[in-house]
């Protein structure tokens, strides 16, 4: 009965957040939206027993990819409405939806009706280790034995993208503002103008 | 709970990642809509592993998370990159070929 009534009650605030993310036309009301989102997914994991993939959704999601998100908004004027030129919104809406439609039947279809099969790795796995029972223990035990190796490649990408994003965003950015003073910043200013439009001569040769 | 409920929800929320990604022409938004993608197989891959014992599904959702966030480092990378070259984040801007 509980089980019921939390799967419903999030299952309808978790559609109902991101159909704002998808909808609005305020980049921070889908931010939040998101965000929001991201927390009611975490109670599924907790009501399927995974608790720690719980706590991992909610410590990546809205701790660190929300972070992110927000971070990168501030580079970009998001704050004024998104203005998105549709020529034909009748006919986006409708296709779109129609796709969405025939996504949702292709999906379900094989879904009923289909045989359960006996797990490899099954629910309970620490107790033939001598370990206490739980999912934290089990999660443990299967991805440093079976799955170390993905793990380990899953931490050297982890480490590529950051380096990655590190480079692509921080490129020309070796001058901080906030160090300079009121006329070093101008003097800096126009030295860069003076660049460009060098820059900008020798193009037109 | 029945196993179909839980995949039907997945199916839904991944619908909506999907009108998200072919509706949205700002960028950040495209971003948006594949991370709800993204966390709407994880559900199923939780409820999958839930209803057949089996702890490998909650063992891929945790490599999804990983790529998740990956992803999120340098596409907000290029983001930025592709801001500060053209000084907007719509999809029409990055129309090269004229075809």
């Amino acid at each position: 009965m509980f089980e019921v009534v939390a799967f419903y009650l999030f299952a309808f605030l978790t559609i109902g957040m991101f159909c704002t993310t998808v909808f609005t036309n305020n980049a921070l009301y889908a931010l939040c939206s998101l965000a929001a989102g991201m927390i009611f997914i975490s109670a599924f994991f907790f009501l399927l027993d995974a608790d720690f993939l719980g706590v991992v959704q909610i410590v990546v999601y809205t701790g660190a990819v929300m972070a992110l998100y927000a971070f990168g908004m501030m580079f970009f004027d998001t704050i004024a409405e998104v203005k998105e030129k549709i020529n034909n919104p009748r006919l986006a809406f409708f296709l779109t939806g129609m796709v969405a439609l025939v996504i949702v039947v292709i999906f379900a279809a094989p879904m009923i009706g289909a045989n359960a099969q006996a797990g490899i790795y099954p629910v309970g796995v620490a107790a033939e280790y001598g370990v206490v029972p739980g999912n934290v223990q089990d999660v443990g035990i299967i991805l440093f034995t079976k799955y170390l190796v993905p793990f380990e490649v899953a931490a050297v990408m982890l480490l590529v993208a950051m380096i990655g994003g590190i480079i692509l965003a921080g490129k020309k950015m070796d001058v901080s503002y906030s160090e300079l003073q009121e006329h070093e910043i101008d003097a800096y200013e126009a030295e860069l103008k003076k660049a460009e439009l060098e820059k900008l001569a020798k193009d037109k040769k | 709970m029945t196993l179909n409920e839980y995949l039907i929800l997945s199916t839904i929320l991944f619908s909506i990642g999907l009108i998200g990604v072919v509706r949205r022409k700002n960028l950040l938004m495209l971003f948006f809509s594949t991370e709800i993608m993204l966390n709407a197989v994880n559900i199923g891959l939780a409820a999958i592993s839930k209803f057949h014992g089996d702890l490998t599904g909650q063992m891929f959702a945790f490599f999804i998370v990983a790529i998740a966030a990956s992803e999120v480092a340098v596409g907000l990378g290029l983001l930025v990159l592709l801001f500060k070259r053209k000084n907007t984040i719509n999809l029409d801007a990055i129309q090269n070929m004229k075809g």
